[in-house]
């Protein structure tokens, strides 16, 4: 066993927090966020730049990376920095199922992907499907698409949307479903982008009779569909992990310095035990995701089942981290002006992206039961 | 035991039912349940409707305008006002500082001030933390000099929740810095327009604009505004902490919240089935049924033994910290519910009349940013640490 990272990994890792310290402070952050398109130009053709994205992708497909501990390094920088650029849901989602599915000629785009050039994003979840990825009531005949998506991330500034659809079978069924692209602006669909909570963008899709342009086989992308949503899980909860190390520290570091009844609070036992039930929490989380990474190449049910405990430990973790790290910082931790809040903001809606806790736990006990 | 209302609870139940139905604006209510943002003409028309009614100081004796409701009353109006979906009482001049003017100020002031906070003439906002005074209250650093006839206020108080509505602020002061820092603490009744006295807004991790900074610059306050005697300000305080604390669990408020749970959950499906009927779901909405259930029963019997004995003491602590953390769960369970509609958050939404449209279900709409906001309800008023520690100290004897 080793339980460190590649050379090359700490290498990317290394270079990628460099470049955030030196050019993403938090105020940076909440102006990209509350900008026009939701993140910071500069930013993301400097990630770009730095190979981030070719991180992501294989050598195969002109990349240097595409592993799930590729996915997991990168994020983990991502979210300790609260990076708002659309990373997970160009390079991750829409371009882990570009890289799987494509054709020869669709597979051309990733070299843009890597370079920045162009976006992707997926719309794939629906208005009541809440979590349930299997369930696509969107419909497909021939092309032409015609139903409605949910809370699709970045699609607004997108240059193509993947679009979900079923060909054949009922509403929840893995078979039949098929993905097209679709270019930004086509004909019969309308984008709804609004803020989130926590500083993302996300869109309500309606599609009347749009064309795409299939992607994989007819009916057949469930398999390269589930696979690209655990490599997102990846992603998301070493994103949240990233962003637990940064509200942690920041809790700790105000507990060290603030005073009150004469003494740095840290002094206090009280406090001291739930900086230390964090910590041991935080460890959990980051072995979670380490047997979700780590097992994510073996056969399907393995990495199903390492994905969904990952989720569900990241969900509970970090609700425990985000809350605990306001309490303590008190009235301070509640304010727009301090970092913590959006860190928090951020770790607790990470557990409404690609299904909550509860969602994977009851996953979990199916997977355990096919098993 | 009883646990059934007496013949007269249940007429004052029907009477504040018919009130709420007949003499609430459909506008406001509307408002709450759609979680709109409340103007300070909103709250103030609220307290305007209760006041002819005359149920605006339910703790007040009857002779300075309020009703002496007993704890079952007001916990009937707490219930029934939530449940209708009326804005809240505004509690700093009704029911913070009128209690202390009522205990400790001079007749004078009961009468030039107490009417004043009944016809709304007077918005009311508190100062007492400081960026250094926190949990620890009395290390606060704001000082009043006298001069002559006047106090000379200089310092700083922060979360001060409405400040920006405020026509007049009720002050923690620092007198003298002789003896233990209780000792030296004064309460004192500043006007806002004076000159010298600075509100600035903070903004809340979900954007709100709710609470404030408010700064004193060689603010000149006449010595008639100091209320009781002077470095007897920690008692007066602590009076007040203690006092008034029928609603200090929030049980109306996480009544209703519940309700309004269980309502979405019926609504969002999981496979085509209500998420009320999750397995998983379902027994973490039970669970937190039956905290609320005992809750309300440990309301009630706390305030009924207050009743038979003066203010509650340091068992409002135990009703603060169940309470908010009850309220607090409420709001995960709401939030988790919604499943990704949670995370849509189109602020211009919120505001009357906007054109803006919320992304997701009507449900949806400030679920999430209620829930972050009521992050605050373990930490104002005393953190839940320090209710812990009071309960520690004063109940246990530790």
């Amino acid at each position: 066993m080793d339980f460190t990272h590649t050379e090359d990994r700490r290498m990317l890792a290394d270079t990628l927090s460099r470049f955030l310290r030196d050019r993403y402070p938090i105020a940076t952050r909440l102006k990209a966020a509350a900008s026009d398109q939701g993140f910071d130009q500069a930013t993301w053709d400097g990630l770009a730049e730095l190979g981030i994205l070719g991180a992501l992708f294989s050598e195969d497909d002109g990349g240097f990376g595409g592993k799930a501990f590729d996915t997991a390094v990168v994020f983990e920088e991502l979210g300790r920095a609260l990076v708002v650029e659309p990373v997970f849901a160009s390079a991750v989602l829409g371009g882990g199922l570009v890289a799987q599915l494509g054709t020869a000629a669709q597979k051309a785009q990733i070299e843009d992907l890597i370079a920045g050039t162009r976006r992707l994003a997926l719309a794939h979840y629906e208005p009541t499907g809440r979590y349930e990825a299997s369930e696509v009531t969107t419909r497909a005949t021939g092309t032409k698409i015609t139903g409605r998506k949910a809370v699709a991330y970045n699609a607004g500034t997108a240059d193509a949307i993947i679009v979900s659809a079923r060909v054949s079978g009922a509403d929840d069924d893995e078979a039949g479903i098929s993905l097209f692209i679709v270019p930004a602006g086509a004909p019969g669909m309308t984008v709804r982008e609004v803020p989130g909570i926590d500083g993302s963008r996300v869109a309500d899709i309606t599609l009347d009779g749009v064309e795409g342009e299939l992607l994989g086989p007819d009916g057949g992308a469930w398999p390269a569909l589930e696979k690209t949503l655990a490599m997102g899980v990846v992603a998301l909860c070493a994103e949240s992990i990233g962003a637990m190390e940064t509200a942690k520290d920041l809790t700790l570091d105000y507990t060290k310095q603030r005073k009150q009844f004469g003494r740095v609070i840290g002094t206090f036992q009280v406090l001291q035990h739930r900086m230390a039930d964090m910590l041991i929490e935080l460890e959990q989380a980051k072995s979670a995701l380490v047997n979700a990474a780590g097992r994510f190449d073996g056969d399907r049910l393995t990495r199903e089942k390492n994905i969904s405990a990952a989720k569900n430990t990241i969900g509970r973790v970090g609700k425990l981290i985000a809350e605990e790290s306001i309490q303590i910082h008190g009235g301070i931790g509640m304010t727009w002006e301090y970092a913590v809040g959006h860190f928090a903001k951020r770790i607790i809606m990470i557990d409404h992206m690609l299904g909550d806790a509860d969602y994977h736990l009851a996953r979990y006990v199916d997977l355990t039961r096919a098993a | 035991m009883d646990l059934s209302y007496t013949p007269e609870e249940l007429v004052f139940q029907t009477e504040v039912r018919d009130f709420l139905a007949t003499k609430m604006p459909a506008r406001l209510t509307d408002k709450v349940r759609s979680a709109k943002r409340l103007t300070k003409a909103d709250m103030e028309e609220y307290h305007a409707l209760l006041n002819a009614q005359g149920w605006l100081a339910p703790g007040w004796p009857t002779e300075y305008g309020g009703c002496a409701w007993t704890p079952v009353q007001k916990h009937i109006y707490d219930e029934e006002a939530n449940l209708a979906c009326t804005p809240r009482i505004i509690p700093f001049g009704l029911g913070m500082l009128a209690p202390v003017l009522l205990a400790f100020g001079s007749e004078e002031q009961r009468q030039h001030y107490l009417p004043r906070i009944l016809d709304g003439t007077d918005w009311w906002c508190q100062g007492y933390s400081e960026p250094g005074a926190g949990s620890d209250l009395a290390s606060l650093k704001t000082t009043a000099v006298k001069d002559g006839d006047h106090y000379i206020v200089n310092g700083q108080k922060t979360w001060t929740t409405l400040g920006q509505h405020a026509d007049w602020i009720f002050c923690l002061v620092r007198t003298s810095k002789d003896g233990k820092p209780q000792e030296g603490i004064s309460f004192l009744l500043i006007d806002m327009a004076t000159p010298g006295v600075i509100v600035r807004p903070i903004i809340l991790l979900e954007g709100e604009h709710e609470v404030n900074e408010v700064f004193f610059d060689n603010v000149k306050v006449p010595v008639t505004n100091l209320v009781g005697e002077e470095n007897k300000g920690w008692t007066y305080a602590k009076y007040l902490l203690t006092h008034e604390r029928t609603g200090i669990a929030g049980v109306g408020a996480s009544n209703a919240a519940m309700l309004a749970l269980k309502d979405i959950a019926r609504k969002q499906t999981r496979k085509g089935r209500p998420i009320a009927d999750d397995p998983i779901f379902a027994s973490r909405m039970a669970q937190i049924e039956i905290d609320l259930e005992s809750m309300k029963t440990t309301n009630l019997r706390i305030l009924a033994s207050a009743q038979a004995g003066g203010a509650p003491g340091p068992e409002s602590s135990m009703l603060k910290v169940k309470g908010s953390l009850i309220r607090q769960e409420i709001n995960v369970l709401t939030r988790q519910a919604l499943g990704p509609y949670a995370v849509p958050f189109v602020s211009e939404a919120l505001d009357e009349g906007s054109n803006e449209s919320w992304m997701g279900p009507d449900y949806a709409q400030g679920v999430t940013a209620d829930y972050f906001n009521n992050r605050k309800i373990s930490i104002f008023g005393g953190s839940n640490e320090i209710q812990r520690t009071i309960i520690t100290k004063a109940i246990l004897g530790l």
